[in-house]
């Protein structure tokens, strides 16, 4: 036996014809299924970086080869995409032939009946006429080829629309999320109460533009938060409420509005949004020298740890020499136990305490290595002080003091540009139509042939629906009156 | 009344409803026991109480809806902030998706399972997933809790049942392979019914689950910043989701029927219970609401 030889464009009609059939179509829809699940079992990076990190730190051989299989970076690892891309050419190779023969088959007329009528579903025979049956199609708007003795009539041709619309609005779906990480953006700010937040590249902390975004064309907004509140259950110690005052501009010469932002209430500018995402506190200190000169002074945002708001930052003076650095931690609600020693019982300002220990020596801001703003590396310096502050308590070392004047709170402000959305829930609302008509809208044909004053008559539920039985019998007994 | 007041009326109406699915299921086990001894003789005795259990049945089901009524106008909000009442709303909507059906097709079978099914959930909810009636926290509170969380409670229960059915025709199945059913099987549906209850129960939920996560989508984006984000919970609605449309296909246009079709809607159905169970309780996402 001799296999016959694939080469050229038989070799492509055959993978062609692979990748559409429905076999494959179906493997491939649950590898999608199962190559989803690495996702959410290992952290990823487009979630829970630091998560990431800790892997890295406490086993990087491990996490060096996990990484080197995308298992943190799953939805965007090779594999994946090379999944639901196989997929998708499978669902456009099957439905795109489908819409066009089925556009061919919509103006069409059913095929005409069978010779044969035993082999189909509730066949039966009856004394009637064959042109009172047909009456009783057209009237119920089946679609009918009569022939002589015989009735071919479908109804239900809704459905198919309805499979073809669901699966056109899935590309849809896909291409609106393409174009969402191709001409969007997202960033994250950090913006303490009082201060403005102008949209503007260098405004943020970490900016993630798409490939095509064009970072001078961002919309000329700006936000000056003017208060921050937030609720929280007295006893379960749970959020109630955050709300944000701000006064936005549209554009530098448009006049200020205010408005609220809520986490279930963004800002809208055209299609770009901006989101309260998180929120902290801003302890806020001045730092003077021997001679009472001040070296730093303002609101340094701190990174809360816990539900309570304990929090952790770095109060960096580079202007001292040599430099002066404040590990630091705030607690809202200072308490104290033997195990935890320090610790916050409450996120709101009940009894905010500064701990601080002051070291000195060389920050390290000018390595030219990325720094984070919430710690300092103290390998090279050195502890000069100890100590804790309430509000308005000052604290001197050898070298100078340090004041703490009170507590401000920041908000972390999402902003998103997500110009595919639309197309996403547009396809989403047409699929689910789709998918409804699909699903439920029956499709069927009656067959009836006559011989003499005997009448054959069948049926054939193409979807599978019950209901073409009692159709069928109305049929009869319309027919019988 | 006070809020705490409407609590103590909740907790009360879900013990009651708990104890009288307690006693229809010994009702129904009784039936079942009896139909299975009196080799098909007399069978009056056994009919009788499998009535007077769905009797019990729909006590226990009215109970629940007060249950869950009450709940809700303890926290002054829809009933569905954490596990506790998801697990008793989910119960409820599995009760009653069975009394409907079973005035449709004759179901009465299936009391024994749902029964067990139901109090597991509720002992669960009950000894494990309780917390006191409370506000919710700033990102739920949206009217999409209301639209997204109902749909995928009913989808929940419904897949469920489907699931039920699914496994009663795989035990039937593998009785009818080695031979001949057991007295009390005969009693059941033909494997055909089965085989097609269970996939129009899936057929029917498919669009609902579609829609739940499509409601959820549009929430997460006023809410998070962003409609899909592959957080846990997504990812799992997800697979139930591929599955379920992979149930459909194999159905539909591959002509899988059966065994291997039944095999396939209790994976995707294990999905979704894995995604309640396990991302609740020991996921990190954000669906995080279990209060545990």
């Amino acid at each position: 036996m001799s296999a016959p030889e694939l080469q050229g464009t038989s070799l492509l009609r055959y993978l062609w014809r692979q990748l559409t059939s429905m076999r494959n179509a179906l493997i491939l829809l649950l590898l999608l299924g199962l190559a989803s699940i690495p996702g959410s079992l290992f952290p990823q990076r487009t979630q829970s970086p630091l998560k990431v990190r800790e892997y890295f730190e406490s086993d990087p051989n491990v996490a060096k080869w996990m990484d080197r299989f995308y298992l943190f970076d799953v939805y965007g690892s090779p594999w994946f995409s090379a999944i639901y891309i196989l997929l998708f050419v499978s669902l456009i190779g099957c439905v795109v032939p489908r819409s066009w023969h089925y556009a061919k088959e919509s103006i069409a007329k059913p095929a005409p009946a069978p010779k044969v009528l035993t082999q189909f579903e509730y066949h039966q025979e009856f004394a009637g006429d064959i042109d009172k049956a047909e009456a009783w199609l057209r009237k119920n708007r089946f679609r009918i080829t009569r022939e002589k003795n015989s009735i071919s009539a479908e109804k239900g041709y809704l459905r198919e629309t309805g499979n073809l619309l669901f699966h056109l609005s899935l590309i849809v779906v896909l291409l609106g999320i393409g174009a969402s990480s191709v001409f969007g953006m997202r960033g994250e700010a950090i913006v303490t109460m009082g201060e403005r937040f102008i949209n503007v590249p260098t405004s943020y902390d970490n900016l993630a533009p798409g490939r095509f975004f064009d970072l001078a064309k961002m919309p000329p907004f700006t936000i000056t938060a003017a208060n921050f509140d937030a609720k929280y259950d007295a006893q379960t110690r749970l959020p109630l409420d955050y709300r944000l005052d701000t006064k936005v501009s549209e554009s530098p010469d448009s006049q200020p509005v205010e408005k609220i932002v809520r986490v279930n209430q963004p800002l809208t500018f055209g299609d770009t949004r901006v989101y309260l995402q998180a929120n902290g506190y801003s302890p806020l200190v001045t730092v003077r020298d021997k001679s009472g000169e001040v070296k730093f002074e303002g609101p340094v945002p701190f990174l809360p740890q816990d539900a309570n708001l304990s929090s952790i930052g770095a109060i960096k003076v580079p202007d001292m020499s040599p430099q002066i650095g404040f590990v630091a931690s705030f607690l809202p609600t200072a308490a104290r136990d033997e195990i935890r020693g320090g610790y916050s019982s409450f996120p709101e300002l009940l009894d905010p305490r500064l701990l601080i220990s002051v070291w000195q020596g060389d920050l390290k801001m000018d390595s030219g290595v990325p720094q984070s703003v919430y710690r300092i590396d103290t390998e090279d310096m050195e502890r000069i002080g100890l100590k804790g502050l309430a509000i308005g308590e000052s604290y001197s070392f050898e070298v100078g003091s340090i004041t703490f004047n009170g507590v401000v709170p920041w908000v972390n402000l999402q902003v998103v540009k997500d110009p595919g959305k639309r197309w996403a829930l547009f396809g989403s609302i047409f699929a689910i139509a789709g998918l409804l008509a699909s699903l439920f809208i029956r499709q069927r044909r009656i067959y009836i042939r006559s011989n003499g004053n005997k009448i054959e008559v069948a049926g054939l539920a193409l979807n599978r629906l019950p209901g073409l039985e009692d159709e069928i019998r109305k049929l009869v007994e319309n027919d019988q009156k | 009344m006070t809020k705490s007041d409407w609590a103590y009326v909740s907790n009360d109406l879900i013990y009651v409803s708990l104890f009288t699915f307690a006693v229809a299921f010994f009702l129904y086990t009784f039936a079942t026991a009896f139909a299975v001894r009196t080799n098909g003789m007399d069978r009056s005795s056994t009919i009788k109480s499998g009535r007077v259990a769905t009797i019990f049945f729909t006590i226990g089901t009215a109970a629940l809806i007060l249950g869950v009524i009450t709940r809700g106008v303890s926290a002054e909000r829809v009933p569905w902030g954490n596990m506790y009442e998801f697990s008793i709303t989910g119960a409820l909507t599995f009760a009653i998706a069975y009394l409907v059906l079973g005035r449709k097709y004759d179901l009465r079978w299936l009391g024994l399972p749902i029964s067990i099914l139901i109090l597991l959930i509720l002992g669960t909810a009950i000894t494990l997933l309780y917390r006191p009636s409370a506000p919710l926290v700033p990102a739920l509170q949206s009217t999409w809790l209301v639209v997204h969380v109902a749909a995928a409670i009913v989808s929940g229960g419904v897949f469920l049942l489907s699931n039920t059915v699914a496994s009663t025709y795989l035990w039937l199945d593998r009785m009818e392979r080695k031979g001949e059913r057991s007295e009390f099987a005969k009693r059941l549906p033909s494997l055909e019914i089965l085989d097609q209850l269970s996939y129009r129960l899936v057929a029917f939920v498919f669009p609902l689950w579609t829609f739940a996560i499509i409601a959820g989508a549009i929430w997460a984006e006023a809410a998070w910043g962003r409609y899909w984000g592959w957080d846990p919970k997504e990812t799992w609605a997800f697979i139930t989701w591929i599955l379920y449309a992979a149930y459909l296909h194999a159905r539909v246009t591959a002509g899988w029927k059966g065994r291997k079709a039944a095999w396939l809607s209790l994976l995707a159905g294990s999905t979704y219970l894995f995604n309640y169970v396990y991302v609740n309780i020991w996921g990190t996402g954000r669906h995080t609401y279990s209060g545990l």
